[in-house]
């Protein structure tokens, strides 16, 4: 066994990766809650990888057969219900996860000086998250798949001078049609796939570079003992993947609690009106997509002025896109001396309390006609959603705050 | 941070309301049992001998569904096979699609997923509202589905109904209630009784894995409680000289 360990390691750095990115890697000790985010994703993203394949072997992209081809593997296909059912809730609990990735990094300031890099990475994982999804969200060729597609890609149309070329470049045709679904899938199972693999891959090295930060935000490598090991860190191995299977665990009773007992999680994670196949004559009373689009989607629709001589709709459009921009510049609109939330002051605190309770409730009215007072107050979130970001390099830079200890603590 | 988690939570609350949300006629709520066997077997009996004539449930199988409700197949073969030739076959519709729309200008719906695109209170409700409409093609109208193309294909069992409409405040019709002009052979009981079996039939098509998902997630939950406490006990003894 050695020997062959000698063998491979002299062709191959097999030891030198196990170690410096498990055995050897170093990760403070005070990892809360928060810090289960990171793992489980990796996870989510192997489920839908692993799942997406066998569904990919029965699922037929045409749109004369893939609704029946989805209705074949929920009855037909050896436990393809289940398969079926841990990719469609496996989306859903892929953007929870995520978004409380990204929540933690909020918290603790992760996305600080020096992890710029791994936020940007991870930014453009969200990006390509949200487009591996959109893509999906087609592929079963229900009523909302299509009439979704139909609207978020005529959204193109909006830009001006190329707007309607590049949406029917987009669609390969003037409506979503049976282009539009191929060229869907294609995406959703190689190209963006493909990308989601090496960002993440990126996004790992570039963390193991730096290190992680922790629910204190200090730097536990300015500490270091006569060995040169961090005096907070313990290694990643066996401490946190011994840890890791406890939220692992607890993370997959969720997530079968829905697979098994609610998987349409009544509505918000399959659609009643995706029971009905694609049908252009016959369009759903309300288009709303899933409820991980549905802040952005409510931030799209909250504009209903033209100034500056742009019609509303282009607005809406690049109010949407700002709202996704705004998080690259995080790390640099954060003038905050301190990273954790535990040594901020109150400006902080209920600067992102109030974003929180605006982006949640931009994702309920998303799901809601955008009309009467639900206009009204999607207005007034999108406002504060923006707040948040373009106030941060003021208020983060009066705020109070509170001396941060030398090490990390620990209750 | 616990001011914040209860935020939160304050937050997601309201979300909770997205069902109720729905506009349109009330709804009568419906007893589903899906471990109701006889139930299921009645409701399939009503499905391929009425639906079935003019709707499809072409995502279904004959021998799956006698499979399923404990119906042999050679009892599938003699009593429900009348649109298809073999036991494994799709579930197709007796009347050919196009004919189907030239006699009704729409093709009747494929009924497979009907419970689930629509609620069954819904569709034991639909069941249950059709009434007589001089105005209508048919002659007949529908409460919870406003001039359906659909005739009242059960008029034998439930009887004519009437619709008593009031005007309200603003001169709109407002449904008041159905009066029972000629009644039909089954009594007001037993037709509902015979909906709620068909209604319980087309939630088990819908979905074929309801009937095994269940027990399957409750085995999966207490697999996954057992673990835990293994998997708890692994990391405290790891974690012991973390200090």
């Amino acid at each position: 066994m050695q020997k062959l360990l000698a063998w491979i390691d002299d062709r191959f750095p097999l030891t030198k990766v196990w170690e410096e990115h498990l055995a050897k890697y170093y990760a403070p000790r005070n990892f809360n809650f928060w810090y289960y985010f990171g793992s489980l994703a990796l996870l989510m993203l192997v489920m839908q990888i692993v799942t997406g394949i066998f569904l990919t072997m029965h699922y037929k992209p045409d749109t004369g057969l893939a609704f029946a081809s989805v209705e074949y593997i929920m009855r037909d296909v050896e436990w393809g219900w289940l398969l079926r059912y841990m990719h469609s809730v496996g989306a859903s609990f892929f953007f929870i996860v995520v978004y409380l990735h990204m929540f933690r990094a909020l918290l603790y300031g992760s996305h600080r000086n020096p992890r710029e890099l791994i936020w940007l990475v991870g930014m453009l994982i969200f990006v390509a998250l949200m487009a591996e999804a959109f893509m999906g969200y087609l592929l079963p060729w229900g009523n909302m798949s299509y009439w979704g597609a139909q609207v978020i890609l005529s959204l193109f149309d909006a830009i001006p001078l190329v707007g309607p070329i590049l949406a029917e470049w987009m669609r390969g045709d003037f409506v979503v049609s049976d282009a539009t679904l191929n060229r869907f899938f294609a995406f959703h199972v190689i190209a963006v796939p493909l990308i989601l693999a090496a960002l993440v891959f990126v996004h790992i090295v570039a963390l193991h570079k730096v290190g992680s930060n922790n629910p204190d935000g200090v730097e536990i490598k300015k500490k270091k003992g006569p060995d040169g090991i961090p005096l907070d860190g313990i290694p990643f191995h066996p401490y946190y993947t011994v840890k890791d299977i406890v939220g692992v665990t607890v993370f997959l009773m969720l997530f079968s609690a829905v697979i098994f007992f609610a998987p349409e999680l009544g509505g918000w994670f399959l659609e009643p009106d995706n029971f009905v196949p694609a049908n252009n004559l016959l369009t759903p009373p309300e288009i709303v997509p899933l409820w991980y689009f549905t802040p952005y989607y409510s931030i799209l629709r909250a504009n209903t002025f033209a100034f500056f001589g742009i019609e509303a709709k282009l607005w809406g459009v690049i109010f949407m896109g700002l709202a996704i921009v705004f998080f690259f510049f995080l790390p640099w609109l954060d003038r905050s001396p301190v990273k954790s939330i535990r040594y901020r002051g109150w400006m902080y605190k209920t600067a992102l309390a109030i974003f929180v309770v605006a982006f949640l409730t931009l994702g309920y009215l998303g799901t809601q006609p955008a009309a009467g007072p639900n206009l009204i107050i999607a207005q007034v979130c999108t406002v504060l959603y923006f707040a948040f970001f373009v106030l941060m390099p003021l208020y983060t830079k009066i705020d109070k705050t509170k001396p941060v200890p030398e090490r990390v603590t620990t209750k | 941070m616990k001011k914040l988690l209860i935020l939160l939570v304050l937050a997601v609350l309201p979300a909770g309301a997205f069902a109720s949300s729905g506009h349109g006629p009330k709804l009568d709520p419906v007893n589903i049992d899906l471990s109701d066997k006889a139930s299921l077997q009645n409701g399939a009996r009503i499905f391929v001998n009425y639906c079935l004539s003019c709707h499809s449930a072409s995502y279904m199988r004959y021998n799956r569904m006698g499979h399923d409700l404990g119906i042999s197949e050679e009892l599938v073969k003699e009593n429900l096979l009348f649109a298809a030739d073999k036991v494994g076959d799709l579930m197709k519709a007796v009347m050919p699609p196009d004919d189907a729309k030239l006699w009704f200008g729409v093709a009747p719906p494929d009924l497979s997923l009907i419970a689930r695109a629509r609620k069954p209170a819904w569709v034991y409700t639909y069941l249950r509202s059709f009434y007589r409409d001089p105005k209508s093609p048919s002659g007949w109208n529908n409460i919870v589905f406003p001039h359906v193309a659909m005739p009242h294909v059960l008029y034998e069992w439930q009887g004519d109904q009437r619709a008593a409409f009031k005007k309200d405040a603003h001169g709109v019709d407002v449904f008041e209630g159905f009066e029972l002009e000629r009644p039909g052979s089954m009594s007001a009981k037993e037709y509902d009784d015979a909906m709620r079996d068909l209604t319980n039939f087309l939630v088990y098509l819908g979905e074929p894995a309801k009937l095994v998902r269940y027990q399957i997630g409750l085995y999966v939950l207490i697999f996954l409680a057992v673990f835990l406490v293994f998997a708890y006990l692994l990391k405290k003894e790891y974690w012991k000289d973390v200090h």
